[in-house]
């Protein structure tokens, strides 16, 4: 006899369609699963009952594979066969992670434009491991579901670009996972305080977890969720506090420096130490030395907070930028929400109050926020609760494709709400072309060059027509999970060409931080140089559209005429040369007035030569 | 007429319910569906309609509407742990069949 839940009024299903969903939070160190179990959100422990599942993955010789704890435990031993913090790898190509390459210990494969692992079990990519990961999370759902899951809800950094949100998606769909979408982070995190409840609000969402930080601000309109603007630091976390104690006590202690086992032992003394502290005033700290008497020694809460300070002050200017982006001031925020295991220290809750102005939100289990919320969001998609919620995410850049002159068109600018589909018509820029190459790019900046490249495809079999004629629309698409296709076609033939968008490689959020900087930065320059570029554009259309026309009735003009119009091609071509916008679009003009006569008498000629041998009746209507 | 509610049913009804934070009780009730008939509905009440029968097993309140009662006479609701699975059990002595998966029945 199946075991039952308590439904929603009126929401009991049917035999065998109860619609079982769940949320994961696949994180960079721990992972969890959890479900809306009798109307209430609840994280699935495994059957030694615990929650958090280590993001580690080890592969043995023989084929088999070991995800969590115990694998965490054999990385010391086994580093090239451990993969731990996965997730920063993810749609990554080999160009991106050379930067992680200091502290990720593994044997990349140099083929290929993705990342591959090589292991005693042969080469893996980042999607097969989180695949295991994920498996395990639904082994664990399964059992303590009593069934399969129909649906499930996986959190991503609201900063994961389309390769990597398109990576998640493979890795669930590899794990036999059905992704009902894919969530912001600290959307899934304002959704387990239901915060989506109310009608309005701004929030931030401050994530300190083992290894990053994320900060993001989101916005909440007619039950609506914006990721307004997110900032972050992928390489600092508590995992940098535990380092910062375990210096002191190395120091303190004296030991060893150079000895791994006993660098292990003091850092594990640390971590257990701050663990400890976020409740209690005072530990003793015991290290066992190698070869002396063991040694102890007190620490106090107020000495560890100083030891940890220069952490917590690290994701400050992160949470400066963000309000800066938003264009809000601390008071204008309607709640704070601490998310991750290192926000329990109560140092960081007093710099984030101290900051934000305000207490923060922080009565639910930080590690598990995440995951509550992917959960409930999974439920409420599944049909499971009678409140439709909707939620939105943004793209993070914008879109756009290159014109000529190299210059960017944007179709979809930053920060629109996903789902979203634009189109836009282009035409053809030469007489007879038969073909377009399209060329996707994403970024803030005017330029392509200073974007990043997602895709070319090609439009071909255009009928040939003059420049300018052949009327091309090109569609943007992005999903609600924020995979991005883009389709070109042709009107008059209807030929078509599209492509999805799956990058071979991926931006860190650093690097998109970067982008976003720049793109500020550069605004004016930008627009200087797209000036350049477009008047250059137009001089060489009118430069080439004159040599065709030489070519042909060069002899229509008199000696003076054909003197004024080379000295002015000449000008012309001097200025295209040069960076003068001004310059450029004024020799243009000058063609174009010398070549004033030259075109009258083609006119002249063309209609003298359509009417030649025809009677005026002919003309008649 | 009469149903009963194990401790451990109870104790977990009115947690959920603290957690949930609205609702006056449970309601359970059958519906016709299901390959043998029959399945039950177990269903957080916030408000009973006139025509239930209420039952009190402590501060927790159990709703049930007149054609359900019929078939639950003398149902035990119980919450049970089967491993990782929680959750609850009808004990209902009008069974004659269940289907192989339990979730619906025929009396």
């Amino acid at each position: 006899m199946a075991l039952l839940q308590i439904a929603e009024p009126g929401m009991s299903a049917a035999p065998h369609e109860r619609r079982l969903a769940i949320g994961i939070d696949l994180g960079t160190t721990h992972s969890l699963v959890a479900s809306v179990l009798s109307g209430v959100p609840t994280v699935i422990p495994d059957q030694e009952g615990r929650v958090l599942l280590p993001s580690v993955v080890r592969y043995l010789r023989d084929g088999g594979v070991i995800v969590g704890e115990v694998a965490r435990l054999a990385a010391a031993l086994d580093p090239h066969n451990t993969i731990a913090s996965v997730k920063r790898l993810m749609g990554r190509g080999l160009a991106d992670v050379r930067t992680l390459a200091g502290y990720l210990p593994y044997d990349l494969s140099p083929e290929g434009g993705m990342v591959r692992i090589r292991t005693v079990a042969g080469e893996k990519s980042p999607v097969e491991v989180s695949a295991e990961i994920l498996r395990v999370l639904k082994a664990r759902a399964v059992e303590a579901l009593g069934g399969e899951p129909e649906g499930a809800v996986i959190t991503v950094p609201a900063y994961f670009d389309d390769a990597q949100r398109q990576a998640t998606k493979d890795a669930a769909r590899l794990a036999g996972l059905p992704v009902l979408r894919l969530l912001a982070e600290p959307t899934a995190a304002a959704v387990a305080y239901g915060l989506d409840k109310g009608s309005e609000g701004v929030f931030a969402i401050y994530d300190l977890g083992g290894g990053t930080f994320d900060i993001s601000i989101l916005r909440l309109r007619q039950g609506v969720f914006e990721v307004l603007a997110t900032a972050g630091d992928s390489a600092l976390g508590g995992d940098d506090m535990d380092h910062a104690i375990a210096q002191w006590l190395m120091a303190e202690a004296g030991g060893p420096a150079a000895d791994p086992l006993w660098r292990r032992q003091v850092l594990q003394a640390a971590r257990s130490a701050k663990e400890a502290l976020s409740t209690a005033e005072e530990v003793q700290v015991h290290l066992a030395l190698p070869s002396q008497r063991p040694w102890q020694a007190p620490l106090l809460r107020a000495q560890m907070e100083a030891l940890v300070a220069p952490v917590i002050q690290r994701t400050l200017p992160a949470c400066r930028r963000v309000l800066r982006d938003a264009g809000l001031a601390p008071s204008e925020l309607d709640g704070v929400v601490l998310v991750g295991g290192a926000t329990r220290v109560p140092a960081v809750r007093a710099t984030v109050q101290t900051f934000f102005q305000r207490a923060p939100l922080a009565d639910i289990d930080p590690d598990e926020v995440v995951a509550l919320g992917a959960a409930i969001q999974a439920d409420v998609l599944l049909g499971n609760q009678r409140e439709d919620l909707l939620l939105m995410d943004v793209i993070p850049l914008s879109l756009g494709l290159e014109t000529m002159g190299g210059l960017v068109e944007r179709i979809i600018p930053r920060n629109t709400l996903i789902p979203v589909a634009k189109a836009q018509e282009f035409t053809t820029f030469k007489d007879g072309q038969t073909a377009m190459s399209i060329h996707v790019v994403q970024g803030e900046r005017d330029l392509v060059q200073d974007c990043r490249s997602l895709a070319r495809f090609s439009l071909r079999g255009i009928p040939p027509m003059v420049a300018g004629a052949a009327r091309i629309r090109v569609t943007f698409q992005v999903d609600a999970d924020g995979l991005l296709a883009v389709s070109a076609q042709e009107e008059s033939s209807g030929v078509r060409a599209e492509v999805a968008v799956r990058p071979s490689y991926g931006l860190s959020d650093a690097e998109i931080l970067g982008m976003l900087e720049d793109s500020f930065a550069h605004g004016a320059g930008d627009a200087a140089r797209r000036r350049i570029a477009e008047a250059r554009v137009e001089g060489e259309r009118v430069r080439e559209a004159l040599d065709a026309v030489l070519a042909v009735d060069a002899g229509l003009l008199d000696a003076a005429e054909s003197q004024v119009l080379d000295s002015a091609r000449a000008s012309l071509l001097l200025a295209l040369g040069g960076d003068d916008a001004d310059a450029i679009a004024a020799a243009a003009k000058a063609v174009e007035d010398a070549a004033e006569p030259l075109v009258q008498r083609r006119m002249d000629n063309a209609v003298r030569r359509a009417m030649a041998g025809r009677s005026i009746d002919d003309w008649g209507d | 007429m009469g149903l009963s509610m194990t401790e451990q049913a109870a104790r977990h009804v009115r947690e959920t319910l603290a957690k949930r934070g609205k609702g006056q009780g449970i309601r359970i009730g059958v519906k016709t569906s299901g390959c043998s008939g029959l399945s039950y509905v177990l269903e957080f009440v916030d408000t009973p309609n006139p025509e239930d029968t209420a039952f009190a097993f402590g501060d927790v309140k159990l709703f049930v509407d007149p054609k359900s009662l019929v078939y639950l006479d003398g149902t035990e609701l119980d919450f049970t742990r089967e491993g990782l699975n929680q959750g609850f059990r009808f004990n209902n002595p009008n069974v004659k069949n269940t289907c192989g998966c339990g979730e619906s029945f025929t009396t």
